[in-house]
């Protein structure tokens, strides 16, 4: 078993190519949302095609805007 | 990391319309119609913060170094970008193309990771745009508490992933139970109890990966401050084989990463055991940027 117990590992394992599905969770399923000038909805995006549906957490209805108040 | 071939690199504004109005006359331009050729991509809002970014890594969808926009003691991190890519149908349009997402995802990521090297960024959600530098202020001003809460809550953090897989049936079970034939006494029931004992195995693996993914949440949760749990990801998009049955992210201090990991690597079970945990990170903490917005509900 491998042990990442040491800063060298773990920059190690910081450096290792992130798989697609990752980001995707956290880029369009965290992150701040709020209202730019251009605010696109990304649940509106038609994403049939590739099927992201299944990708991208945040799709849903359940990562409700915490900015949307404010506008 | 940068200058992803992926990404168009569009400078004029051709073909990106949609419907247009026929051929542009000698005097018309695209400007001219609608409105300005370039927009604000931001990426993240942080504090102001000394030393510079990373040269690598650290370079923006336009291919140089992301700009700070300084406004009332917060920084947006911006970079300008074609109009003609990022306006809402053109954008509506490259996000359903796979690789053009990819290639944004992966240069935002790039500007944040780097930007993790000098402070704790404040991760926007992809495809945040102003119209111009005037935008990107007033974003910062209505956003101001919100901001100025979370990137106190967040600061020196860094979110870890973690995911557990129930791979499938091992290979020796994985073989066909021959069906019974006919003229073999007891055959039938040979057959039965074989395909029962397949059922009542994999049926052990299943409680297995539950029992682990409640112990890994439970401890993992104690060692965090904070944890949030994904959507489960489907093994047709992520490519693996096994059962994605965990995908949790954890917010940790920095200082506290090593013992996190650890933790992690200890409550993971021998390989060729059924289940599998896989570690991601660290991450800027994107799946924590609503802390403080609803206290004590990770």
């Amino acid at each position: 078993m491998t042990h990442y117990t040491d800063d060298h590992d773990i920059d190690a394992l910081a450096q290792r190519e992130i798989a697609l599905v990752d980001l995707l969770d956290r880029l369009l399923g965290g992150g701040v949302v709020l209202s730019g000038d251009l605010t696109l909805r990304i649940a509106d995006v038609d994403l049939v095609r590739i099927d992201l549906n299944a990708l991208i957490s945040s799709v849903s209805e359940n990562v409700p805007s915490p900015f949307e108040d404010l506008n | 990391m940068t200058g992803d071939p992926n990404l168009p690199n569009r400078t004029s504004s051709t073909g990106q319309g949609g419907p247009g109005p026929g051929p542009l006359g000698p005097d018309e331009t695209f400007q001219d119609v609608s409105g300005p050729a370039e927009l604000r991509y931001v990426y993240a809002v942080t504090r102001p913060f000394e030393g510079v970014l990373p040269e690598e890594g650290g370079r923006g969808l336009d291919g140089e170094p992301p700009r700070l926009l300084h406004h009332e003691g917060l920084v947006a991190v911006v970079s300008p970008v074609p109009a003609a890519d990022f306006d809402e149908a053109p954008l509506k349009a490259h996000l359903e193309d796979l690789d053009w997402l990819a290639g944004t995802a992966r240069t935002h990521q790039a500007v944040v990771t780097a930007l993790t090297a000098v402070t704790t960024p404040l991760p926007l959600r992809l495809a945040t745009l102003c119209r111009d530098d005037d935008g990107v202020r007033r974003l910062l001003e209505d956003g101001r508490a919100r901001f100025v809460r979370a990137l106190e809550r967040l600061d020196g953090r860094v979110e870890w992933g973690v995911k557990v897989y129930a791979e499938a049936a091992p290979k020796k079970a994985a073989a066909p139970v021959a069906p019974p034939s006919p003229d073999k006494p007891g055959a039938g029931r040979s057959y039965l109890q074989q395909r029962l004992a397949q059922k009542r195995s994999r049926e052990t693996e299943s409680r297995n990966a539950d029992a682990l993914c409640r112990t890994l949440h439970t401890e993992l949760s104690q060692k965090a401050e904070a944890a949030q749990l994904h959507r489960l990801q489907d093994g047709r998009i992520s490519g693996r084989t096994g059962q994605n049955v965990l995908n949790a992210a954890y917010l940790v201090p920095r200082a506290d990463s090593e013992a996190f990991v650890e933790q992690v690597q200890a409550l993971s079970p021998e390989e060729g055991g059924g289940v599998t945990v896989e570690l991601t990170g660290p991450w800027a903490p994107y799946s924590f940027t609503g802390i403080g917005d609803e206290e004590g509900t990770a």
